[in-house]
């Protein structure tokens, strides 16, 4: 590591910065903001933009300050006239490659180049306007690409290739025909796409947007056929204040289940629960596999929609270390057609079942397969990002911010502590071992031992090894998928040596950070907002008097009323689900 | 609400991967392999060899089939959206099959100055021919070029590789019409 | 191969030479092959048996940058010179071996185009055989590879080359020197660093490094060891465009040849020094001649260019430290190592330093590829060795630098040659395009076409370049047409500043240039169009300089 320090001047003010810190966030320091557009946090920067010139004495060029490193003795000048102008003339040169279609826009009041033109006092189009005539791209139903809003920053490029490694967008053609699009000029859904929604996540513009399914919602709530019931997923809960000013990680679980009750919902579960029936179903056969059949270790996780489509496409040969366990989303929908309709005497197919996801993979996940409609219907018949469904509250008239907290539907609604971390990466791994470790000592963790810190924070792949008992559990958690091929080849390499497999337990979430870092969640995500979601999702496993799945008083009574045991015949018909290779897809 | 089910995108893909029409004489992907076999054997330990396998592609048979890119892709490693990538900057490359005849035309400073833009026009006016396409009987491909290095004896006209210097909106319509016949 | 090896097989073969009494070279660059002129190699062998001269041959030889007036071919050592060949000249050219009986076909040599030049990269050209080795090392080749692996360190020849001044034709004249004693210092984690060279020659209407490569290829590669050694990489890669199948033929056969002789390889010359090269291929794209989209096209990729720092030295192909330099960059290194650094420097101006070949084109009587001192006046190119312009028509400006320089007018030919001369002229050296116009040119139509290339060219990566070029375009376009308004001049220059400033790499930065140039030089031009629509305009600028 390079520890020198640099020492320069920014707008006459002197900063010092570690060697390599970029005029950028150097800047930063010193409390000045350069504008940028194309510069994410999460990502390398490209230089695309080049809004965030700056102008270094004694050189008549101008330097981008997000790719430019502050050299010692640099004299630097981040605003003056002639920059402003330029940075203005940049900007309508932006925009007059743009549609102005700001009101109809799916990023309408949170748009990066809305906004900069906004702040620039951009007032009139002065430059002839060349929009190219492309179609959007639907075909995934998760989310939507209209390229024509593309500025070729090269987020989503860089995200699905490097952070994502599915290598789905791409940026062809070049000069002013230049377009962001899927791999071989195809749709996005004959790509390897895996809809984890993290090129809309990381896009400045309404370039890619989640597909907008609020209006069927709206439907359903509308229609008297039907009686609609909803969950919300563990990371919804966390992020959702931001879209009404609140901080991050601010836990509002129970103001969410107050504001479905009013938006007309007769049901509110919370997949907090149907998380608990996973990690019943999950600890158990892991347990199965660890004790009774160790060659067929690792188990993975398959909860995250995109983690399964991705393996399926690009690691087949994983096929039979996937646990069978359907996701929480899907597992809900399944009790709320069956069991919660036998019990309550409602017809299934009058029931619509929304689900409240941080995710757009979880669109998708609805039609994966047959098995996700084993209770004879859709498990679940739409779901909805966290953005979609601050627009649902926005327009419904309530007012998120002062409305008296409720209780959740019983039963489907309680959780354990377990059940809300799995809004995390690590999440599912604590708390599978919380489970497992029950089942293997016939004791619960230890208080401090039940938080498994090893598993938790942003690195992107984490290794530790676990004390159960008698045994010592090898785990390994990644999140990003880019990540998840450095844990895959070493157990490969292993089985190659006939050795083995280096992990008994593998986590993987797509997403980096997980689902409080999903694809559909409230813009602007960087290291420290998924640090901030992460701290509330903790906080909320720690408030909750019930920290492991197997103590959750309804979880044991599902079991004892309806689905016998985890992994009874019942719970296979309804709760488990099969993976099937997909070759015909390649990076 | 929920997106195209899942298996009618799978099946989609199927259908468009495979029904795109093949020029090379209908190749199964077994054959394709077969076929790289060459280039997979040539390029395989070089690292950065897509565009030279490119080159080598596209100089065996006057463009880059997809299904080629694809088996290219599996057999080195190489990521198609890599691939298309490239494919699509380097305007070298060709995506399509192309005419029997090339045609193109010098467009560089010394061959614009010299009559280029006119010797363009004669073949798109009298002939019909359109740059970056091929003639309808397959016959002629017209594509221009950014120099091809003989300015000194500008306008220069590439025809099948061969450079026709100091040319002449005559003397090239009379050259493509000995060709056509 | 040791190093005395190599001077017995120069020593022989210079005596083989002198048993040749008249020798025919008959060009068969690109621009002669044209042509057909490599099939008048066979003709004069059977005209030379059938005339039964025995110490007479024949054999190709490479581009002498006439090729206007190709195909060549000339007698040597006397020197005649014949233009347009054609096969029934064959008989007439072999009868004047012994004395020129034929003159129909001999070329007046005794000109400022020919006085005029120097030259030193070219030195080689029409003289030697670009496909034989021999004929190289018969020419003195190789031997400054032999100097410096037997008699210098790597130091004293970065010194050797910081002395002479040498400063990089591929356009930016940055002192190459410094350039090899940066990489020199460079640390590398494996070890690995690279040497290229940069071949891709873009600029329309620009082919003095092809000229090169296809006529004396050895020389580009002794250079490319040379810098290999002194830099401390053991790799090279030659990138050349696609476009120049004749080019990348003779620098393949070139490589393998010296392979044979072990010039290139492990241990080269027996030393410890080893080197090898590998050729890459550009697909079209211009850009790619720019440094770091160059080193992404090596390394497959789309051409794009990435922002500085990192610069190649430090982190270029994988990562690995990467010396870029031009063909005719490397060309001069064998020279310069053979007569020493001073001799170099006594050559040109103050700052720049040696000769510089051009391609003159255009409007021009003698078009063709010349070589002269820096120093040489423009007036001098354009007047005595171009012999003006073309039909007597008056001179209007000459444009250099390509798609990235500027038009300089009348008022200012008698500029010496120099890289900081043309830039404060408003143009640039650029890699050695020259373009002379006359007074029918119109100079807004000249400036769309360098434009429209750069438009083309553009990679599409940073928004000034790609959306700036293409507005640009648009209002001249308009203006063109005869559609223009008062507020498109002032539009026009805030666009322009904006791409200099703003964009990434030198293709969006220089983009403007042309535009601006015109626009300084040329304003009438513009307004008439605006003011009085395309007929008035064409009128106006016809005939006018
Ligand atoms: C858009 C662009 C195109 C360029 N094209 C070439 C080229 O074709 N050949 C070349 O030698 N240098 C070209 N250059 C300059 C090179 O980037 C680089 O400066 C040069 O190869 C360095 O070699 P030198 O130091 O020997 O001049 C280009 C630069 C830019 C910005
Ligand atoms: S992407 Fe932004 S600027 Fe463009 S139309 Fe949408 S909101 Fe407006
Ligand atoms: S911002 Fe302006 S254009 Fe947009 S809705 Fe309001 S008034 Fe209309
Ligand atoms: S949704 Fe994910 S996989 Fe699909 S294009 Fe976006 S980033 Fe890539
Ligand atoms: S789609 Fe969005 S993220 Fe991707 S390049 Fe375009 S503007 Fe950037
Ligand atoms: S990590 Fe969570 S949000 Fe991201 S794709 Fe997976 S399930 Fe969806
Ligand atoms: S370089 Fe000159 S002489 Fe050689 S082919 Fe080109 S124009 Fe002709
Ligand atoms: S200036 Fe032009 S060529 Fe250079 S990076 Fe930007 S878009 Fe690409
Ligand atoms: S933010 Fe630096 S170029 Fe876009
Ligand atoms: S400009 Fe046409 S060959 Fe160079
Ligand atoms: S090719 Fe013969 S003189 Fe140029």
């Amino acid at each position: 590591m390079n520890t020198e320090i640099i020492k320069a001047t920014i707008n006459g003010t002197p900063v010092e910065v570690p060697a390599g810190t970029k005029i950028l966030e150097a800047a930063r320091k010193v409390h000045i903001k350069i504008p940028t557009l194309c510069k994410h946090q999460d990502l390398l920067p490209s230089g695309g933009c080049g809004l965030c010139i700056v102008r270094v004495k004694g050189s008549p060029k101008m330097f981008r300050a997000c790719t430019t490193p502050l050299e010692n003795g640099m004299d630097i000048t981040t605003h003056d006239a002639e920059i402003v102008e330029t940075r203005k003339t940049v900007l309508e040169l932006i925009l007059s490659n743009h549609p102005d279609e700001c009101l109809t826009c799916g990023r309408n009041t949170n748009c990066e180049l809305q906004r900069l033109s906004a702040e620039f006092g951009i007032r009139d189009d002065k430059i002839k306007r060349y929009v190219p005539d492309l179609p959007k791209d639907a075909s995934t139903g998760s989310i939507i690409i209209d390229a024509r809003k593309c500025i070729k920053c090269g987020r989503c490029v860089q995200v699905c290739q490097e952070i994502q490694n599915v290598w789905a967008l791409s940026f062809l053609h070049r000069g002013i025909n230049t377009k962001m699009a899927p791999c071989g000029d195809i749709s996005l859904a004959e790509s390897p796409c895996i809809r984890c929604g993290q090129c809309a996540a990381h896009c400045p513009t309404g370039a890619i947007v989640e597909k907008d399914d609020v209006p069927a919602v709206w439907d359903a709530l509308h229609n008297p056929e039907k009686f609609c019931t909803v969950q919300i997923a563990p990371a919804v809960r966390v992020s959702l204040g931001e879209e009404f000013g609140l901080p991050p990680g601010t836990d509002l679980t129970k103001k969410i289940y107050a504001a479905l009750r009013r938006l007309g919902f007769k049901a509110i579960f919370d997949s907090n629960f149907s998380a608990d029936l996973t990690i019943m179903e999950e600890a158990s056969e892991f347990v199965d596999r660890f004790t009774k059949n160790p060659s067929s270790l690792p188990l993975v996780t398959s909860c995250c929609p995109s983690w399964t489509d991705f393996m399926e496409k690009m690691h087949p040969d994983f096929i039979d270390h996937f646990s069978s366990a359907k996701s929480p989303q899907q597992m809900m929908g399944a009790m709320v057609k069956t069991y919660f309709a036998q019990k309550n005497n409602i017809d299934p197919a009058k029931i619509f079942q929304l689900s409240i996801m941080p995710c757009t993979a979880k669109k998708f996940e609805l039609e994966r397969c047959k098995e996700m409609k084993s209770s004879g219907y859709p498990d679940v018949d739409c779901s909805i990002t966290t953005r979609e469904f601050a627009r649902m509250i926005k327009q419904s008239g309530i007012d998120f911010d002062s409305i008296p907290e409720e209780k959740a539907d019983s039963i489907l609604g309680e959780h354990s502590g377990a059940g809300v971390i799995f809004g995390t990466t690590g999440g599912v791994m604590e708390a599978a071992l919380r489970t497992a470790y029950n089942v293997i000592t016939g004791k619960n963790l230890e208080k401090e031992a039940i938080d498994i810190q090893s598993v938790r924070g942003l690195d992107g792949v984490k290794e530790a090894t676990i004390g159960v008992g008698n045994f010592n559990v090898r785990v390994a958690v990644a999140h990003g998928l880019a990540n998840v091929e450095y844990i895959l080849d070493k157990v490969r390499e292993a089985k190659q040596q006939g050795k083995e497999s280096p992990y008994h337990f593998i986590e993987v979430m797509a997403c980096p950070g997980g689902c409080i870092g999903g694809g559909g969640q409230p813009y602007g995500v960087t290291d420290n907002l998924r640090q901030k979601r992460m701290a509330g999702i903790y906080q909320c496993d720690r408030n909750c008097p019930v920290r492991c799945s197997h103590d959750n008083p309804e979880i044991k009574k599902i079991y004892a009323d309806f689905l016998g045991s985890p992994r009874s015949e019942k719970a296979h018909e309804l709760l488990h689900t099969h993976y099937q290779s997909r070759p015909i897809y390649q990076r | 609400m929920v997106g195209e089910g899942s298996d009618s995108v799978f099946g989609k893909i199927l259908t468009i991967m495979t029904s795109e029409t093949l020029d090379q004489g209908q190749m199964s992907c077994e054959e394709i392999r077969k076929n790289i076999q060459k280039y997979v054997d040539k390029w395989r330990n070089v690292e950065g060899s897509l565009i030279m396998v490119l080159h080598d592609i596209q100089e065996d048979i006057g463009y880059v089939p997809r299904e080629w890119a694809m088996e290219i892709g599996k057999a080195l490693d190489i990521k198609l959206a890599r691939i298309y990538e490239v494919l699509t900057f380097y305007h070298y490359f060709k995506l399509k099959p192309q005419g029997k005849h090339s045609i193109h035309v010098c467009t560089g400073t010394a061959c614009h100055i010299k009559g280029a833009p006119a010797i363009l026009e004669i073949l798109k006016t009298q002939l019909g021919f359109n740059v970056g396409e091929t003639t309808a009987d397959r016959l002629f491909n017209l594509d221009v070029v950014r120099c091809v290095g003989a300015c000194g004896l500008a306008p220069a006209v590439v025809i099948d590789g061969e450079v026709n210097g100091k040319s002449t909106p005559e003397k090239i319509i009379e050259k493509v019409k000995s060709l056509q016949s | 191969m040791t190093p005395s090896e190599l001077n017995q097989l120069r020593d022989s073969l210079k005596a083989a030479h002198k048993n040749v009494k008249k020798c025919l070279h008959v060009c068969v660059g690109s621009g002669c092959l044209s042509s057909k002129s490599e099939t008048f190699i066979p003709a004069i062998q059977k005209e030379i048996q059938a005339q039964g001269l025995k110490e007479y041959t024949v054999k190709g030889v490479g581009c002498r940058g006439l090729c206007a007036a190709g195909p060549l071919v000339s007698s040597e050592p006397d020197g005649t010179l014949y233009h347009e060949v054609t096969e029934a000249d064959v008989k007439g050219i072999v009868e004047n071996l012994n004395g020129i009986k034929n003159n129909e076909k001999v070329y007046n040599t005794d000109t400022p185009f020919f006085k005029k030049q120097k030259k030193i990269v070219l030195e080689n050209a029409g003289e030697i055989d670009p496909c034989s080795i021999d004929e190289y090392i018969c020419a003195d080749g190789y031997t400054a590879l032999t100097k410096v692996l037997t008699s210098m360190n790597p130091q004293q020849v970065i010194d050797t080359i910081s002395t002479s001044g040498l400063r990089g034709r591929g356009g930016a004249g940055f002192p190459t020197g410094r350039k090899w004693g940066m990489m020199a210092k460079s640390v590398s984690k494996d070890g690995k660093k690279f040497v290229v060279c940069n071949g891709d020659e873009g600029d329309p209407g620009a082919f003095m490094d092809r000229s090169m490569m296809e006529a004396d290829p050895h020389r580009i590669l002794e250079g490319m060891i040379i810098a290999g050694y002194a830099v401390g990489s053991d790799q090279g890669f030659v990138y050349v465009r696609a476009e120049y199948p004749l080019a990348v033929k003779r620098f393949q056969l070139a490589i393998e040849k010296a392979r044979e002789k072990n010039l290139l390889g492990k241990n080269i010359l027996g030393s410890s020094f080893s080197f090898d090269i590998e050729i890459r291929l550009g697909a079209g794209a211009f850009v790619c001649g720019e440094e770091t989209a160059l080193i992404a096209s090596i390394e497959g990729k789309r051409g794009s260019p990435s922002p500085r720092p990192p610069f190649p030295t430090t982190s270029g192909i994988w990562g690995k430290p990467t010396m870029i330099n031009n063909v005719e960059t490397f060309a001069n290194v064998a020279p310069i190592i053979n007569r020493g650094g001073d001799w170099f420097a006594s050559i040109g101006t103050d700052k720049s330093k040696g000769t510089k070949v051009f391609a003159l084109t255009g409007h021009v009587t003698n078009s063709g590829l010349i070589e002269v001192p820096m120093g040489t006046t423009l007036r001098e190119i354009v007047f005595d060795i171009g012999g003006g312009c073309l039909n007597g028509k008056k001179f209007k400006a000459v444009q250099t630098g390509g798609p990235s320089g500027g038009f300089i007018t009348e008022k200012d030919l008698d500029t010496p040659i120099s890289y900081e001369n043309l830039q404060n002229l408003g143009s640039i050296m650029g890699s050695g395009g020259m373009v002379v116009l006359d007074e029918d040119d119109c100079m807004v139509d000249i400036t769309r076409f360098y434009l429209r290339f750069c438009v083309d060219e553009s990679c599409g990566k940073c928004a000034p370049c790609r959306i700036g070029g293409y507005q640009l375009l648009q209002i001249l376009e308009n203006i063109l047409r005869g559609r223009g308004t008062p507020e498109d001049l002032p539009q026009l220059k805030q666009i322009c500043h904006a791409m200099q400033k703003a964009s990434l790499c030198g293709l969006g930065q220089t983009a403007p240039n042309p535009v601006l140039s015109t626009m300084k030089n040329f304003e009438d031009e513009y307004k008439a169009y605006i003011e009085g629509g395309v007929k008035y305009a064409r009128q106006k600028s016809k005939g006018k300089s």
